[in-house]
């Protein structure tokens, strides 16, 4: 627990709606507490903006605990800030010092079209997850859930994967904008489980279709994405989709599914 | 207003099998003439969307957040139980059953619970189903943990991360159903009133958060999984978004709300850090299963917890309730925690705290086998406090958590107004006055999965529903009522804003209707609250527009609904004059300080009718009925 407070300038990226045009906003923070989160410290400068009158900067965040994965920004051209393998909301003012200037802006992505400030829409990973991010069964149909023994291993790496929070990070960090660590993450989950193999094929195809349909970037492992995923997901679940998605084109028969428009 | 919960007759164990059979089927080639408005993308919300769905429904899902698999049930965090026994420890259904009833003090109806713990192993399967990555045992059978209010292993668990993993399993099975096309998604969209005609709900008023449209849409029944009202708090472990709006406005348009004073206080979160606050995280439970719970013996003890020798140390929970220890449940741990501190002998700033320590379970197991059982937990204490857990033991204190009220609903999970059916922490019905740990995951799968996918077909079957339009007098009346809310909130111009409101109600709400409560100070939070509200319509600051993304809006809205909520919490906590559970009045005690029930007088869920905005609320009692189980003292010593 520290006593001394700090001041931060900040240059905030405001837009009023999308496709709109957009710029820079300074606002000073005085009276920051190091152990005030991220999030704390935009709520202290908001409630300055609306007492006068103004309309405060607008971020998504909702759990800020570092799991639903709503919040995230560039933190001077950082990607959920300096803090490594933590999310915005999870961030704290003791990782800044005293008189810093910071730079807040969107995910920059062309497949995450800004919707106001700090806001974006990240629709298109939703549709990626439609176009195949699940094993087929209906509600009523399973077995008990011991009858497939499931090595711990297999069940870990598997939980590793799934970690993902969909936030998004990846693709702002990614110099092409690709989603492969999202959808790589997803593919790892299922592909690591018994459960996930009947359909893993058709899975990898389709997710990665989809994912070129919404106008992600393609991967060329710059690896800046695993640096910048707030639950350290390894680049390795791409090297997996890329090995998933090669042998479905080989093998598999049936065509592939898309989540709809994009 | 007649309450009928409808339970069906004969023994417990074969009601509900008993009642699936009474019930009458749609027609598979009809289904898909049904469209069900489900709001809410939670455990409850999306299990029933995609289960309705898969079923050949046409459905409908609301959420506010931008897409659906970041609903709140994604924090949590500890595990779900199920009466599998596969750890071969003594677990039954009935004992689940039993634990349960127990937990929250004799304040829920047997059957549900009953069923509750029926369904709850058919959840397990369907989740290993999809894929979600439960932890394993060497030998590759699923592993468990311990929870509060249990003697045996039952919580199955996705390392501290077990909300995501359910939540993702059912999210993947709606986004499955989506592109299906049996699901429409409406992300950004916030449900804002219930419409009701010739007394049946058949649609919802909503407003898209990105575009401010506020438009209706018009089905054949309602789903609420809206989640719970902790919010109204300001200051608790619940999402910054989660609100009461939903079930708020379906309580003024005539459905009951059932038991709204029993809160949960949770007993192990980060204790507050400044003023600027702006939510409390949780501690895991699980974490009592190797952490050890003490203050310093003497109170005003400033010495570093490493410098205060074991003699001098109180393991209170230990010493209170030895059979139960640090796995006391949560209402009984937190008093208690209150209770020390009170004392003077609480640790950290302001002296709002209690130690859980892990240095008896690192050195019993060594540190790699508590990191791989908690480690997410431990970092994110770190973060948080900048302090290592491994090296110094956590401070904790209790917070607000989890609603046990909700909309009152019937076996069927239907509220009083015919065709809207609430699931979820959304209603009232299984966990009484107080909720074990892992057992809401439990719930909100069991209703979205099992329950309510078989009770809504036979509303469906049985109702007479004919088709109403846009124009329905009745849908245009709901939504102009809500572009003039709106409207109200934006023109106030005044000088207060919506967050100052929300933390002055919350404090308000804490002190005096929160750990412990008296008469006297519900009176002076009934008298407060009118006026604050009264304020907020007069001098609350609401900038931009109704036509854009406007996040002070929604928040506006939030709390207005928050400030009408509260004074029925009050009230209901008045009204309870005993102490059960999480609901503990001051003036009902023991001489030792445990809660002292009043089975003869209150032994009945409380069941409020709204009257109108200027008339008091209705109380309607629905007595429990316990065949099964006696009423006893609950001992956890
Ligand atoms: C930190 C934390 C940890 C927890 N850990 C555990 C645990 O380990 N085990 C356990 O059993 N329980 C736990 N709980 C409790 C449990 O997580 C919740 O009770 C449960 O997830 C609630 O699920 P739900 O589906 O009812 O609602 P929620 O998950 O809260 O979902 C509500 C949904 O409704 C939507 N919504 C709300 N209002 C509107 C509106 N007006 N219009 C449109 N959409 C709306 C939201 O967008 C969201 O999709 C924990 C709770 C917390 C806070
Ligand atoms: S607000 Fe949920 S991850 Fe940051």
């Amino acid at each position: 627990m520290s006593e001394s407070t700090m001041r931060v300038t900040l240059k905030v990226w405001r837009q009023a709606g999308p496709g709109q045009a957009g710029r820079f906003a300074t606002y000073t923070a005085s009276d920051v507490s190091p152990d005030m989160s991220f999030l704390e410290m935009l709520d202290v400068v908001n409630e300055g903006l609306t007492e006068r009158g103004e309309s405060p900067i607008a971020f998504d965040h909702d759990c800020r605990e570092g799991i639903c994965g709503a919040c995230g920004m560039m933190i001077n051209g950082v990607a959920h800030g300096p803090m490594q393998a933590t999310t915005t909301c999870q961030l704290h003012m003791r990782s800044f010092r005293d008189g810093d200037t910071i730079t807040l802006e969107p995910w920059r992505a062309q497949a995450f079209p800004v919707i106001r400030d700090l806001c974006v829409d990240r629709g298109a990973l939703d549709r990626i997850v439609q176009a195949g991010g699940f094993v087929s069964v209906n509600t009523g149909s399973a077995r008990d859930g011991n009858a497939i023994p499931i090595a711990k291993t297999a069940a870990d790496a598997a939980m590793d994967a799934a970690a993902c929070i969909g936030c998004g990070a990846c693709v702002a960090a990614c110099p092409n904008g690709s989603a492969s660590l999202f959808t790589g993450a997803k593919i790892a989950h299922l592909g690591e489980l018994p459960q996930g193999q009947p359909e893993r094929g058709r899975r990898a195809l389709s997710m990665v279709t989809q994912m070129d349909l919404e106008h992600f970037g393609g991967c060329t492992l710059f690896g800046e994405c695993q640096v910048a995923c707030p639950k350290a997901i390894s680049i390795d679940v791409i090297a997996r989709m890329n090995r998933d998605y090669w042998m479905a084109t080989l093998f598999e028969r049936e065509g592939v599914a898309t989540g709809g428009d994009a | 207003m007649k309450l009928d919960a409808g339970i069906p007759g004969g023994p417990l164990q074969d009601k509900w099998d008993r009642h699936r059979f009474e019930m009458k089927l749609v027609n598979p080639a009809n289904k898909r003439k049904y469209h069900v408005l489900v709001v809410g993308s939670g455990l409850a919300g999306a299990s029933a969307a995609a289960t309705l769905s898969e079923l050949g429904y046409q459905v409908s899902n609301f959420c506010f957040q931008d897409s659906p698999r970041r609903a709140h049930s994604i924090a949590a965090q500890g595990g779900i139980n199920a009466a599998k026994n596969y750890q071969n420890d003594g677990d039954s259904i009935r004992r689940l059953f039993y634990d349960t009833i127990k937990g929250g003090d004799f304040r829920a109806r047997e059957a549900n619970v009953f069923r509750l713990a029926q369904v709850s192993v058919q959840i397990i399967d369907q989740c290993v189903a999809q894929g979600v990555p439960f932890a394993r045992e060497y030998g590759g059978l699923l592993a468990n943990r311990s929870f509060g209010g249990a003697q045996v292993s039952r919580t199955f668990y996705a390392r501290g991360q077990t909300g995501q993993q359910l939540l993702l399993g059912a999210y993947q099975a709606l986004e499955k159903e989506v592109s299906r096309g049996g699901v429409r998604m409406y992300p950004r969209t916030e449900m804002l009133d219930l419409i009701v005609v010739d007394g049946h709900a058949r649609g919802i008023v909503v407003r898209d958060l990105v575009t401010g449209t506020v438009s209706t849409h018009l089905g054949h029944a309602v789903v609420l999984a809206t989640g719970g009202y902790g919010n109204v708090f300001y200051l608790s472990t619940n999402a910054k978004g989660s609100n009461a709006t939903a079930i708020w406005r379906a309580h003024r348009k005539g459905a009951a709300f059932a038991n709204p004073c029993f809160t949960q206080i949770h007993p192990t979160c980060i204790p507050q850090s400044g003023h600027y606050q702006s939510k409390l995280t949780l501690m895991s439970e699980s974490l009592r299963n190797d952490g050890r719970v003490w203050v310093p013996k003497v109170a005003n003890d400033r010495r570093a917890p490493g410098s205060i020798p074991e003699a001098e140390r109180d393991y209170y929970l230990e010493r209170k309730y030895p059979s139960f220890g640090n796995l006391s449940p949560r209402d009984i741990a937190s008093r208690a925690a209150k209770e020390v501190c009170d004392e003077g002998r609480g640790v950290g700033p302001g002296g709002l705290g209690v130690y859980l320590d892990f240095a008896d379970a690192i050195r019993r197991v060594g540190e790699d086998r508590i990191r791989e059982r908690y480690g997410n937990l431990f970092e994110m204490y770190e973060r948080i406090t900048a302090e290592n857990p491994y090296a110094t033991p956590m401070r904790i204190y209790p917070a607000v958590h989890y609603t046990m009220g909700g909309l009152w609903v019937d076996y069927n999970l239907m509220s009083t107004i015919p065709g809207l059916h609430v699931v979820g922490e959304a209603n009232f019905s299984d966990h009484g006055a107080n909720r074990l740990g892992a057992s809401a995951l439990m719930q909100g799968l069991a209703d979205g999965y099992f329950v309510l996918p078989a009770t809504i077909g036979h509303y469906l079957a049985t109702a007479q529903l004919p088709a109403i339009g846009e124009d329905h007098p009745e849908v245009a009346f709901a939504r102009e009522g809500v572009a003039d809310r709106l409207q109200r909130l934006l023109n106030v111009r005044g000088k207060r804003t919506v967050q100052s409101f929300h933390r002055e109600l919350g404090a308000l709400m804490w002190n005096d209707c929160g750990m412990a409560r008296t008469a006297d100070g519900l009176r002076r939070a009934l008298t407060r609250i009118p006026e604050l509200r009264q304020e907020f319509w007069k001098n609350v600051t609401v900038p931009g527009s109704g036509n854009e993304l406007n996040q002070s809006l929604e928040h506006a809205g939030r709390v207005a609904d928050f400030l009408e909520l509260a004074e029925l919490m009050c009230l209901d906590a008045l009204h309870r004059e005993e102490s059960c559970g999480g609901h503990f009045r001051s003036e009902h005690q023991t001489p030792d300080g445990e809660a002292r029930r009043d089975d003869t007088n209150f032994a009945y869920v409380a069941a409020w009718e709204h009257t109108g905005s200027n008339t008091p609320p209705v109380l309607h009692r629905e007595p429990l009925v316990f065949e099964t189980v006696q009423l006893a003292t609950r001992s956890y010593k």
